[in-house]
């Protein structure tokens, strides 16, 4: 079932076009990646989705049905340009925007109080904004964020501006958060993020969506038949034992020690290099090599080939 | 329904709240009673406080002022017959601060002060009054052979006093006085005139403030933008009524105080004599008198100030000052609040402000004929037309209006105030989200037919 769905969405600026007819489908209680570089037209479509601006054509479906303004209530939003009063007192100021999402001020007092339990913050409720560092900044809208308990979250760059134990603490509860029920779209460059993350991505590129799908499927479509593997012990020497039909290159060789990159070609799988390699060599690591996110993204950006999982 | 209003009072709150607690808020309450109070009281001071006397030898080649010059508090005389050469060298010496010189001439009304320190503006009109008198004493004497006393005698029978009285829709008369009026509508004025200014640039800055902050995308989506923009102009519109409320109070606390703690210091300030000898200290005087009960029935100028500000209907008054002022700002704070969303930083904004700010100060500089004809073709439109009427009605309230033309006002007024709301909601909700882009009136025409 997927609880959100965006039908070809177009949306035109003056200049040029923010969106060209983008459809995503986001199943429910599944984490979503929304990938792509700067200008790409992510925070458009995640505004769109908020009703924050309006498409020029397309429609957003809410579990199936067209959606109205009530249900943008019930969505959590992180957006990308984060925003706080400066002047105004973290606690005072938390508790002001939980109850303009419509939390009761006693809960939201509560609520509060356990996250900033949690995050260690307790000491910054009666600080001004001003006063805080960016990242700190951040902690804060990300728990005013999660504050009304929504099912449904949209995070426009979460990690942007955490160092690396903040965006731990960030990557867990969103993966928390998952584990409560939630679905979450959020936006990124962070590709190591990605593959922790996301069950589903989809990559945007120049207004376009250029590919969608299930991260592990799409990781496997992208495996090329590589394999690395560590040798030893070998009975002569290393450029005889490895038969040039497997493609391989010696990436590093010491003390009797090799490094072997095998670049298979189709008709030959893992056990095939296995029995070739193992009455020549002893085998001290054999690893497939699959291809990280970052490579899909870069690969996708730069040929901008129109590549579907449909 | 419920909950969208409960959104706008969390707002309304949160803007209120804030700027209250503001030191720059704090600060303001509290010098605005000072300065008002200020006004009020340093002229009794000024009044007051005497230099240190001026000792002024006199030296005149008619003989005619000899003896005549009159020494006050503030100058002694004395007078000489040496030459005015001689005079200069030794002046100081003898422990004058200065030489009225006045040459032979068959009419002496030219005279010269020789001084090392510059005289004070109170000297010379005290040595130019007190020639003056007795030269005309001289002249009425010796050419046309009058005596200054019978002069007197006739002034006092001659003098005409014109009052005026109002016959209001009972047939009763008032007294009324359109120098108070005037005073009365002019300040009124202008103080719409400042806090429309005041208050609606505040609504602008906060607009900015959540724009460049990047705030409203987080609460846009829990309220509607519009909510957002009513929230801040009602909040601002507290704080303003706050802030006047209290300068009312603490004005009038300070001088309750300083009256009780000084009385002597206002009573002599009723020195008869001295208002008669000092022309140019009679007004400051008077202005004291205002202040000051206990000697009210001795003056009949200020029995006169009382009865006509008693026969203005100070709670018609203020009821139309607070309904001007309130929907005044509103109409004003919605174009403010307009504005602030369409730019991205306060230098943008001249281009906008401009016309706004044009029928405002219109409105004052017209202030002044308004009064000198409260009920022309020109002060009927001005206290018409929404964007001078808050201050130009103020205005004219005080000389009193037919309650159908303020009823005409202030539908209009209201009416517009529904319109520009509605025009500066449709500019808010595309503006606030727009970054990066200095935009033009064409750009804001567009803004203003956006479907959503």
């Amino acid at each position: 079932m997927n609880i959100l769905e965006t039908q070809d969405i177009v949306k035109q600026y003056a200049e040029h076009v923010a969106l060209k007819k983008v459809s995503i489908s986001v199943p429910e209680n599944t984490i979503y990646g929304l990938l792509g570089p700067n200008g790409a037209g992510k925070t458009t479509l995640i505004r769109i989705i908020n009703q924050i601006i309006a498409p020029d054509e397309g429609r957003i479906l809410f579990n199936g049905q067209p959606m109205t303004r009530k249900q943008i209530g019930l969505i959590g939003y992180l957006p990308e340009e984060r925003g706080l009063y400066k002047k105004m007192k973290v606690g005072e100021q938390a508790i002001y925007l939980s109850q303009l999402k419509g939390v009761p001020k006693q809960d939201a007092l509560k609520r509060l109080k356990y996250w900033f339990e949690k995050f260690e913050i307790e000491s910054w409720w009666n600080k001004k904004v001003e006063e805080l560092s960016k990242g700190m900044q951040q902690k804060i809208q990300f728990i005013v964020t999660i504050i009304h308990e929504p099912k449904f979250l949209i995070f426009d760059e979460p990690f942007s501006g955490f160092d690396p134990i903040n965006t731990d603490i960030i990557r867990k509860e969103i993966l928390f958060l998952k584990e409560k029920g939630a679905t979450i779209i959020f936006s990124t460059h962070n590709m190591a993020s990605v593959e922790e993350l996301c069950d589903n991505i989809a990559l945007i590129n120049k207004s376009k969506k250029i590919l969608e799908g299930n991260v592990s499927e799409i990781i496997k479509a992208y495996t090329k038949n590589e394999f690395l593997v560590g040798l030893s012990h070998f009975q002569s020497s290393l450029n005889d034992i490895l038969p040039s039909a497997l493609n391989p290159t010696i990436i590093k060789q010491e003390n009797g020690k090799a490094d072997v990159l095998f670049k298979l070609p189709k008709d030959l799988n893992s056990n095939d290099l296995l029995n070739i390699l193992i009455p020549q060599a002893h085998i001290c690591y054999f690893n497939e090599q699959l291809p990280n996110m970052n490579d899909i993204f870069i690969s996708n950006v730069k040929s901008q080939i129109d590549f579907s999982h449909e | 329904m419920i909950l969208a209003m409960n959104k706008i009072l969390l707002i309304i709150r949160r803007e209120y709240l804030t700027r209250v607690k503001k030191k720059s808020f704090i600060i303001m309450t509290i010098l605005g009673p000072i300065l008002m109070a200020a006004i009020m009281i340093v002229p009794v001071f000024i009044a007051k406080m005497s230099d240190e006397r001026s000792k002024i030898v006199v030296l005149d080649e008619n003989g005619l002022f000899y003896g005549k010059l009159q020494s006050n508090p503030d100058i002694n005389f004395s007078y000489t017959d040496t030459y005015i050469e001689e005079l200069k060298d030794t002046y100081e010496k003898d422990g004058y601060d200065g030489i009225l010189y006045i040459p032979k001439n068959s009419i002496p009304n030219r005279a010269y002060i020789f001084s090392q320190k510059q005289m004070g503006m109170g000297v010379k009109s005290h040595i130019q009054g007190t020639m003056k008198y007795t030269l005309d004493n001289y002249i009425m004497q010796q050419m046309y052979n009058i005596n200054r006393d019978s002069i007197r005698a006739i002034e006092q029978n001659t003098q005409v006093m014109l009052e005026e009285r109002k016959i209001n829709k009972n047939g009763d008369e008032e007294h009324s006085s359109t120098e108070i009026n005037t005073i009365l509508g002019i300040l009124a004025g202008i103080i719409i005139y400042f806090f429309i200014f005041m208050f609606g640039s505040q609504v602008m800055r906060g607009v900015i403030e959540e724009k460049t902050s990047r705030i409203i995308e987080v609460i846009v989506s829990s309220v509607k933008p519009f909510q957002l923009m009513m929230g801040k102009i009602v909040g601002i519109a507290m704080v303003g009524l706050t802030q006047f409320l209290l300068w009312i109070i603490l004005t009038f606390s300070i001088i309750t105080v300083f009256k009780a703690s000084m009385p002597e210091f206002f009573e002599m300030t009723t020195d008869q004599t001295s208002i008669q000898q000092n022309p140019s200290l009679a007004n400051m005087t008077e202005m004291a008198d205002m202040n000051m009960d206990e000697n009210l029935d001795k003056n009949p100028e200020v029995t006169k100030v009382i009865d006509s500000l008693k026969s203005i209907d100070f709670t018609t008054m203020i009821f139309m000052f607070l309904f001007y002022f309130m929907a005044g700002y509103l109409l004003y704070a919605t174009f403010f609040a307009a504005i602030g969303s369409a730019v991205d930083n306060e230098a943008d904004t001249q281009q906008f402000i401009l016309p706004i700010t044009v029928p405002l100060i219109l409105a004052i500089i017209m202030a002044q004929f308004v009064t000198n004809n409260p009920n022309g073709p020109i002060s009927f439109w001005l206290s018409i037309i929404p964007f001078t009427s808050p201050i130009i009605m103020m205005v004219r309230i005080p000389f009193g209006v037919p309650i159908s033309e303020i009823i005409l006002s202030m539908t209009l007024l209201v009416a517009s105030f529904i319109f520009s709301t509605w025009l500066a909601a449709k500019i808010y909700r595309t503006g606030i989200l727009m970054y990066g882009k200095k935009p033009s009136y064409k750009e804001l025409w567009k803004w203003l037919k956006y479907k959503n």
